[in-house]
């Protein structure tokens, strides 16, 4: 686990076992079988999912849960060397960084979930006739919910890097392999982690949608919690929905328990600033690991090979200090600018091309007021999560015992997909006989409302001592504790938080406006709607008009509204 | 002399690119030799460039013109056996005390078993036994700054470059490092063979160098070259040191931008709306006042012997004695500092008379603040938006100058009521809120 071999460890073998000792072994032996039992079925061929379909008896769910988890993790692996390579371009080249920055930022407002039926295809060609194909669409669908915010974080610590640190490195001759591992990574590894759990927690969402695919009249269903769901709901079994819920909730308490939590404890070292009187996190799992004896002795070869790996003098020559090209050769600033702009052009040439075949004038106005339907849902969820989540968030974060507590909670709250509250909200609206148009919206924030939370309750622990005991001194209460005090401090946080909120939203519009329990089928009008009914119906055209105008709406929303007030916030209240 | 040369400058000229296309001189007509044996301390103000020089003698930064030669051959990158001791340390949080030493080691792609020896014994001679595997967090910072040393000692350097190495710690832990690396040079256990030292604080520089060279600011140019031949351990009372540090305040303070002579009248330089404005707030400045015009300096003081009552080193004292004479409240005169009839007034004055006096000197003799409120008054509704003071100003001097000489402007103006601002708009204008 540690990025070199420690100085000085007693060798030989000393006393032999340890009970740390046993529970490594048992922890190791226990990834090995899961590992090895969730691959078997990789290389089958598609019609082995035929052969044994799905079953909702519980005891089939150890194995759904494992696959489950696998996709996700080999999705985690593809999102973090995406972000290794393409944040460390864009961060590395300036020519790079213009068009990449920008582009990461608008993929992070692509609905991906409209996507899913889109890249099933393709990926099935990859592989045909066999699951591995299925696999790799499930998986990038995973994927696609994952990289994103993880490169946009990693980005962002590369241009933060202290420059003595990276003085100091260049000053010692060392190559960009060994500064990237020595200086970068361990730099970005805090803020990476963090996003690395909210992405696991965001793409369960995903999970259920990608399992149980199907394009126009194929269905592919993949063996997994996702697909167990989706039966469950097709088959109005309501117990077998407490079971995925159960399941799910052993699953991310696993991942915390055994990914997460160690991981953060160990990252606690690349803190850059350590605030005194911080609690250094700790791990169980990481305690048994590194305590162990056997584990030590049998990760030394790794973490030698790793450190020669380390060591190795890449590039061969050392870098050579250049003039700063900064803005310095309109030539090349000029032959970039064409570049980027034929790609667009070309880029937009095929959309509209691919669109405009089957697609009328009426088409676009129809889906435009759609969005408009759903930009309203959203905007009315949003203010209605503000008004609840602000005040709560705020209270927690001030009550540090409290915090701790409700974190984990709102974190598997988060990971929640909204289609297991189909039954609830289905058998309500049809019961009490309510407007879909209002009812089914709630669960598009279900899932998205707690990065509200989230962030609130950290810009409310970040509010100095000193402030809270000067308000405390001059009798600030009430109103005016919320005017002066608690809403400037957490503003910035509430923004960060509303705008992952919102985004989330939209995506979750397709899954949320149109819900079904058993033979039930309920919609809503709005954008979200009409991707879903078009992905059902395997109209290309249409789901990527909707795609681009929902990017459109989201991008616009974000360039508009959220951006300026973020800046506002951030450069009005931040303290310190 | 050439045939010891470990390292040889001729002629460098070092430029910044400007927001408006065009480059900002920061270094210029840069001569320097650095001899084996010798401690040449590069000293001078905030803006003098002595760090753009140590960076560009690293290979940090490429010369934008001139050459600077290591060994007989030219600097283009960083070169192996030019180490250096950061400011900050620049330790690297993650790594152990013993892996930060190694990391120079490491990147030279030694045997492990040579990396391990020579990083022992580093640790060994700068006096961290026993530190081995602790985390920088976990020490001290005179200790982290002991492994900034070992780590730059480590890959056993010709020259060592030192930026400011003792500015970040404690006086105490300071004078304690600075005596334990006098000792181990002057013994010649430190495998090192010349030492170029950056720093503002004059009598660190008169206690450690063999060779002081004196820089101007904006742009940086070496003024003057001082040998120190006073014999190592240096004492600080001793009356030939003490006369070497009063000789430096005096070049220091001069403020014409010509090599001066010392005893010649200075504070006659004109300021010009382009003039970089020092950062002190005006409390500061009254304080400073207050303090020379009271007893034992009754309006007449020594800059040393002032600067250490009030405990500020060169950087800090300097700015002040600028802003002051600036505004013609005193005169410094052969490195002493002498309050006028304008300053005593203001010392007597209360704070309505002191507000009153203060926007008087202002607008006088500061021209920008003249300049911004002109303008001001010219316009119908009085208010101006920061840009357009900005960007006149970006013409002259850096984006991070013109931020800086704006925001001293402002706090002055604010103390003296001669036109307020508005951060949040970011606009000048005439009234104050009522």
């Amino acid at each position: 686990m540690r990025l070199s071999v420690p100085i000085s460890v007693g060798s030989g073998w000393g006393r032999f076992f340890t009970r740390w000792d046993v529970l490594a072994v048992l922890l190791i032996v226990g990834l090995l079988a899961f590992f090895a039992e969730a691959s078997r079925h990789l290389l089958a061929p598609l019609t082995d999912l035929r052969l044994r379909p799905i079953s909702l008896d519980p005891a089939n769910l150890p194995e759904y849960a494992a696959r489950t988890t696998l996709r996700m993790l080999v999705a985690m692996a593809l999102s973090l060397f995406f972000t290794f390579t393409y944040a460390t371009l864009a961060a590395r080249n300036k020519y790079a960084e213009r068009l990449l920055v920008p582009l990461l930022d608008i993929l992070q407002s692509v609905p991906i979930l409209g996507f899913i039926s889109i890249t099933v295809v393709f990926f099935m060609a990859l592989a045909p006739g066999r699951v591995l194909g299925a696999e790799f669409a499930a998986v990038f669908a995973i994927f696609t919910s994952q990289a994103w915010n993880m490169a946009f974080s990693f980005y962002q610590s590369l241009r933060t890097v202290p420059t003595e640190l990276v003085e100091a490195s260049r000053n010692f001759g060392l190559r960009p392999w060994m500064r990237f591992w020595r200086l970068d990574v361990p730099f970005a590894t805090p803020q990476l982690i963090w996003n690395m759990m909210m992405s696991m927690s965001g793409s369960w969402f995903f999970v259920v949608a990608s399992e149980a695919i199907s394009v126009g009249n194929t269905t592919i269903t993949l063996p997994g919690v996702g697909s167990y769901i989706a039966l469950a709901i097709e088959h109005r079994d309501l117990a077998a929905v407490g079971y995925a819920i159960a399941t799910m909730l052993i699953v991310i308490l696993m991942y915390d328990q055994i990914l997460f939590r160690p991981l953060v404890a160990w990252a606690d070292r690349f803190r850059f600033e350590q605030e005194p009187g911080m609690q250094a996190p700790e791990s169980w799992a990481l305690d048994v690991l590194t305590r162990s004896r056997i584990v030590e002795h049998l990760t030394r070869p790794f973490a030698a090979t790793w450190r020669r790996l380390l060591l190795a003098r890449w590039p061969k020559s050392p870098a050579v200090a250049k003039r700063q090209p900064e803005d310095r050769h309109p030539w090349i600033v000029f032959q970039w600018a064409v570049i980027v702009t034929a790609l667009a052009a070309l880029a937009l040439w095929q959309v509209g091309h691919f669109v405009v075949q089957d697609i009328t004038l009426s088409d676009v106005a129809t889906v435009l007021l759609l969005g408009l339907a759903t930009l309203s849902r959203i905007v009315v969820l949003i203010a209605l999560a503000t008004v609840i989540w602000v005040p709560i968030g705020v209270w927690v974060g001030t009550r540090p015992r409290v915090a701790n507590m409700v974190q984990p909670v709102a974190q598997f709250l988060a990971a929640f997909p909204a289609n297991l509250l189909f039954p609830i909200a289905v058998s309500a609206i049809v019961a009490f006989k309510l407007n879909p148009d209002i009812w089914l919206s709630p669960l598009m924030i279900l899932g998205t409302q707690w990065y509200i939370l989230f962030n609130v309750v950290a810009g409310a622990a970040a509010i100095p001592a000193e402030l809270r005991a000067a308000g405390v001194n001059f009798g600030v209460r009430g109103l005016l504790w919320w005017r002066r005090i608690a809403i400037p401090a957490v503003l910035p946080y509430y923004v960060t938080g509303a705008i992952t909120a919102s985004g989330g939203s939209w995506n979750a519009s397709i899954v949320a406006e149109v819900a079904s329990w058993g033979d039930v089928h309920l919609e809503a009008q709005g954008l979200g709607a009409y991707i879903a009914q078009q992905t059902e119906a395997g109209n290309f055209h249409h789901i990527v008009l909707g795609i681009v105008v929902m990017s459109l709406f989201v991008v616009l929303i974000n360039r508009t509204f959220w951006r300026p007030l973020y800046l506002f916030a951030e450069r009005k209240f931040r303290i310190g | 002399m050439s045939s010891t040369a470990l390292l040889d400058i001729h002629a460098l000229r070092q430029t910044f690119p400007r927001a408006d296309g065009g480059e900002l001189l920061v270094l210029d007509g840069i001569e320097l030799q650095l001899v084996q044996g010798q401690i040449v301390g590069l000293l001078g103000r905030t803006g003098s460039g002595k760090s753009t020089l140590l960076r560009s003698i690293a290979g940090l930064m490429p010369a934008a013109a001139g050459t600077i030669t290591y060994l007989g051959r030219p600097v283009v990158g960083p070169a192996p056996g030019i180490a250096m001791v950061f400011q900050g340390f620049a330790l690297f949080p993650w790594l152990t005390v013993l892996e930060n030493v190694q990391l120079g080691l490491e990147a030279l792609g030694l045997p492990e078993t040579e990396i391990r020896q020579r990083a022992l014994a580093a640790i060994d001679l700068i006096g961290l036994d026993g530190y081995e595997s602790a985390y920088p967090r976990e020490l001290s910072g005179g200790m982290r700054q002991r492994v900034g040393f070992a780590r730059a000692l480590v890959v056993h350097p010709n020259i060592l470059l030192m930026d400011e190495p003792f500015s970040a710690l404690d006086v105490l832990t300071a004078e304690t490092l600075r005596t334990d690396f006098l000792e181990l040079w002057g013994d010649g256990k430190l495998p090192i063979k010349g030492v170029i030292l950056v720093t503002h604080n004059i009598e660190e520089a008169v206690l450690m160098c063999d060779r002081i060279l004196l820089f101007s600011s904006n742009p940086g140019r070496i003024i003057r070259e001082i040998a120190v031949d006073l014999k190592q351990p240096r004492n600080r009372l001793d009356p030939q040191f003490r006369e070497l540090v009063e000789n430096i305040y005096v070049a220091m303070t001069a403020r014409t931008p010509t090599p001066p002579k010392i005893g010649t009248a200075a504070g006659t330089v004109a300021t010009t709306i382009s003039t970089i404005l020092p950062r002190v707030s005006a409390n500061l400045l009254s304080g400073f006042l207050e303090t020379l015009a009271g007893t034992p300096y009754n309006g007449k003081a020594d800059l040393p012997v002032i600067a250490d009552e009030l405990h500020l080193d060169g950087d800090e004292l300097f700015p002040v004695a600028d802003a002051l004479q600036m505004l013609h409240l005193v005169e410094i005169e052969g490195g002493d500092m002498k309050l006028l009839d304008t300053g005593k007034q203001f010392v007597d004055g209360d704070t309505n008379d002191r507000k009153h006096i203060f926007q008087r000197q202002l607008l006088s003799y500061v021209p920008l603040a003249a300049h911004i409120r002109r303008v001001l008054q010219e316009r119908t509704n009085h208010t101006a938006p920061k840009s357009r003071f900005f960007d006149e100003l970006e013409d002259h001097m850096s984006a991070d100058d013109a931020e800086a000489t704006l925001r001293s402007v402002t706090a002055w103006a604010r103390y003296g009521e001669v036109f307020a601002y508005d951060d949040d708009t970011e606009t000048f204008s005439l009234e104050n809120p009522t």
